[in-house]
């Protein structure tokens, strides 16, 4: 990446390039896209909206958007903790396990042994926190992929998840209010939001302050950069890693407990799709697989847009089906063009 | 020992070298990388007020040299001094900490992060009172602030707008953002690895003039290059590297230009 070329960049060919770069239309979208990687997540939700809304009234229904946004609260609040992961250039295959894992802890401690809803929440982060930390010390002290890691975490947690629990579902009937108060609604001009959106709308604006304006913001950048020249440069590559992988742990047990607001449960087999969802709502959004590119709006957009998706679709009456084949077929043209844009300067 | 330590941050006393305490002193070091020997008990010596200029062929192991200096590569055996105590960088920032400030030879900017970001990567300012404090805000137009200022002062004028990302800057152009970061806050020893190498002839002018003036405000440089006539032009003592060993230390004035290549390819034995 940090690679100088050696040739001074006077030569007429060089020239010529760099005067077609200025003037082809595609190259000037290209180079807006690059400087600007929120613009194409945001024309996607736009006219994704449009397209749905045209497709079926009930579409824009005050009820529906209620539900849209219910539906991308807790996608949304794991993208957070994605969006950081990845912009480490890792990747977090767990995401999905550690929520549940976390949300059962926080249902059983409550129910099953009666601690106050405080504490099992406290207990739901502890876990999050635990889980972040052995993926990061396999990744900082072990070197392992992220990719491999997770892979192999996701199985221990799922695993971890049905033995604790043994696989039955607690209701929220059964647990103490605090621990389903993010269902809770509040009416804004007739739609309705829950707490739980107001929490994951308060986690962006929080993570984007912190990547923005503070010191560990731009060494987490540096970091999934070029992690050799961040080193040289005198950051702690491993200790920035470690404090992703713990600050994603923490945005997972919050995310536990959206869901089980969001449910009104806490079920050892929810979020299979959570997973493969906030990785497609990061990669939308426009942060780089690669490292060291994206922001956390890009993320809400992205998950705005999986949310979106998932609900027009149902609602224009296709299977369930169609709307994974619709994930898919978006995280792949998002990849496309990801690798399209960063072609800017090579 | 300890006597000659407080001298030793001014004067640029000419005279012989050997009579002088250096700065930086590394004894013996030894680096291997699996196999390969880089560096095969290389002894170097930097004095107040000097510009030393390592040469020598590709893998000699002039880059290698001066990770270990730096603390960018701990080196297996051997020993370092800096002002005649004993050091151990385990860390870049241990050597920063130190007054030691490098440019790599891959230069070790962030392409993603802004020209001012980069020259205050890993020594980010905050804000004053409790934004900085408490919720650990950086003072990003402080920096900018600075980071023109520093630029103008080292006549640095190929980077107009501290604002936009490095990886929209040519070659020269990181080049001399990597450069300004090392000019900037080396205190007590700049290092360079090979920073005109991808420069024009009027901007490794002025990196040359910008070694000068460091050596002026007393702060001793070390310098890899292949360019010989740079090397000639601006060093006072030459290291040559061979094979992962000293082959000699030069001065312009005691040998020529092909004396030297010839020392550097093994053709002429110091
Ligand atoms: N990280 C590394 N892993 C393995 N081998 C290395 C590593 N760094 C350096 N070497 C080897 O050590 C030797 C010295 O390399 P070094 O980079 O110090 O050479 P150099 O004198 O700086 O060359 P150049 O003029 O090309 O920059 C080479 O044989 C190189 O292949
Ligand atoms: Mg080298």
């Amino acid at each position: 990446m940090t690679q100088q070329t050696t040739e001074p960049p006077t030569s007429a060919l060089d020239l010529a390039e760099e005067f077609l770069d200025r003037t082809t239309p595609l190259s000037r979208i290209r180079n807006t896209l690059h400087r600007y990687p929120a613009v194409s997540p945001a024309i996607v939700l736009v006219l994704a909206v449009i397209v749905f809304g045209l497709l079926n009234d009930r579409f824009l229904n005050p009820a529906n958007l209620s539900l849209i946004t219910q539906q991308v609260a807790v996608v949304g609040t794991l993208a957070v903790a994605q969006t950081l992961i990845i912009l480490t250039a890792g990747i977090d295959l767990s995401v999905g396990a550690v929520m549940v894992l976390s949300s059962m802890v926080m249902a059983q401690t409550s129910v099953q042994l009666g601690l106050p809803g405080v504490l099992a929440i406290f207990l739901g982060l502890v876990v999050g926190l635990a889980a972040g930390a052995f993926n990061g010390f396999l990744v900082t002290r072990l070197k392992l992929p992220p990719f491999i890691v997770t892979l192999g975490t996701l199985s221990i947690f799922v695993a971890l998840t049905l033995l604790y629990s043994g696989g039955a579902t607690v209701r929220g009937a059964e647990m103490p209010e605090l621990l389903t108060a993010m269902g809770a609604t509040f009416n804004i001009g007739g739609v309705n939001f829950t707490v739980g959106v107001l929490m994951m709308l308060l986690l962006y604006v929080v993570v984007a302050l912190i990547l923005g304006k503070t010191a560990w913001g731009r060494h987490v950048y540096a970091v999934g950069d070029d992690p050799e020249a961040a080193r040289l440069a005198g950051i702690s590559v491993n200790r920035v890693l470690m404090s992703v992988y713990l600050a994603a742990g923490a945005i997972l047990a919050l995310g536990a407990w959206i869901q089980i607001g969001r449910t009104n449960a806490a079920s050892p087999n929810a979020g299979a799709e959570l997973n493969l969802d906030s990785i497609t709502a990061v990669v939308i959004g426009g942060t780089s697989l690669f490292g060291g590119r994206g922001t956390v709006w890009g993320t809400l957009l992205g998950a705005l847009i999986v949310g979106v998706f998932r609900n027009g679709l149902s609602l224009a009456g296709l299977d369930v089906l169609w709307q994974t084949f619709a994930v898919g077929v978006l995280i792949i043209v998002a990849v496309s063009v990801d690798q399209w844009i960063r072609k800017v300067r090579k | 020992m300890t006597t000659a330590t407080d001298a030793a941050g001014q004067a640029p006393a000419p005279g012989p070298a050997e009579t002088r305490t250096p700065i930086l002193r590394a004894r013996r070091l030894v680096k291997t990388f699996g196999r390969v020997v880089g560096l095969d008990g290389v002894s170097l010596e930097l004095y107040p007020g000097e510009v030393l200029a390592i040469i020598g062929d590709n893998g000699a192991g002039k880059s290698t040299l001066i990770k270990c200096l730096t603390g960018a590569e701990i080196p297996d055996e051997g020993e370092l001094f800096l002002d005649e105590k004993p050091v151990h960088f385990k860390r870049p920032q241990d050597a920063r900490a130190a007054g030691i400030e490098t440019v790599y030879q891959n230069l070790a900017v962030s392409p993603a992060l802004d020209v001012a970001a980069n020259l205050f990567l890993g020594r980010e300012e905050r804000k004053r009172g409790i934004l900085g404090s408490v919720f650990r805000v950086v003072d990003q137009k402080g920096m900018r602030e600075k980071a023109r200022n520093e630029l103008k002062a080292l006549g640095i004028s190929t980077l107009q707008d501290v604002t936009v990302p490095v990886e929209n800057l040519s070659g020269g152009q990181r080049q001399a953002v990597a450069v300004a970061r090392a000019a900037a806050f080396g205190s007590k020893v700049v290092v360079l690895d090979e920073p005109t190498a991808a420069l024009g002839v009027r901007e490794s002018n002025q990196v040359l003039e910008l070694i000068r003036n460091l050596r002026d405000r007393g702060i001793p440089v070390i310098l890899i290059s292949h360019n010989m006539p740079h090397v000639f032009d601006v060093a006072d003592r030459i290291h040559i590297q061979r094979l992962g060993k000293r082959a000699a230390t030069i001065t312009p004035e005691s040998h020529t230009m092909t004396d030297a290549v010839a020392i550097m390819t093994g053709a002429l034995r110091a």
